[in-house]
């Protein structure tokens, strides 16, 4: 498979104090696992996450060849709920404060 | 005998599998859910934690969610087992056998050690050859399911797509 080249994603620099622990966003990380398909994967996305077919793939492609991907980011309870739907569809989802 | 999984028109999803075929494909929940029922710890993979390096919150989590994601999994082992020899299955049913595939997969798969992405040629004289051959029709089955369930998502959804993460 070929390698993508993934552009580096802008980051908005904040003040740290105006930047409260609290109120800094969740994100969601899909692992690259061996026993996946990585159609299914693709799949999950976009039912999950109504991703179009080649955000989906572009975000699957990264696991697959970084080893993990942010698929989605926001509250921690946003997260939490990502997190549960990813892994009741059987992907290793972590969640993390950004 | 054509094998796979097609959309059709109406809707619905046809399935052509043999005989024998639907007859493992039947047989597998039972197994997967005694497995689940004794606690099998090969079945760490069906319930990964939510966090990488939080015990308590995984504590949390695993309190408030670990009960739904194993009723969801036995939801759709059992909707495989009623329905592993039925010839056309609706969007449910066919998302259902998604679902259960996924988990016997995962199971098997980490009950193997599958380490490689790539799938090597059977060796008879391997004590595996028998599972692993069962993992690899698996794997079959679920990109079939996945090609069928595909055709029906549109590349772009109107106006569902989130920003980027």
């Amino acid at each position: 498979m070929s390698q993508v080249v993934e552009a580096p994603v802008e980051v908005p620099q904040r003040a740290p104090d105006d930047d409260p622990v609290e109120d800094r966003p969740w994100i969601v990380i899909v692992w690259n696992d061996p026993i996946n398909l990585m159609s299914y994967v693709t799949l999950v996305l976009q039912q999950l996450f109504g991703y179009s077919r080649s955000k989906a793939t572009r975000l699957m492609l990264q696991v697959h060849n970084e080893g993990k991907a942010v698929v989605s980011s926001g509250t921690r309870e946003k997260a939490e709920l990502d997190v549960s739907l990813l892994h009741a569809h059987g992907l290793w989802a972590t969640m993390q404060q950004d | 005998m054509p094998r796979g999984i097609q959309a059709q028109k109406d809707g619905t999803y046809k399935v052509e599998l043999p005989e024998e075929e639907r007859d493992v494909l039947a047989s597998l929940p039972g197994q997967l859910r005694e497995a689940l029922e004794a606690g099998e710890p090969t079945l760490y993979r069906l319930f990964p934690p939510a966090h990488a390096d939080d015990d308590e919150a995984n504590e949390d989590y695993e309190h408030l969610v670990g009960p739904g994601l194993v009723d969801g999994k036995l939801l759709a082992l059992a909707e495989l087992e009623r329905s592993a020899h039925a010839t056309r299955l609706d969007e449910k049913q066919l998302g259902a056998w998604l679902g259960a595939l996924e988990s016997l997969r995962l199971v098997l798969g980490t009950q193997l050690g599958v380490q490689e992405e790539s799938y090597p040629a059977l060796d008879r004289a391997d004590p595996d050859a028998p599972r692993l051959a069962l993992y690899y029709w698996l794997s079959w089955l679920q990109e079939e399911v996945v090609g069928a369930l595909s055709e029906r998502l549109p590349d772009e959804p109107a106006g569902r797509d989130a920003a980027e993460p």
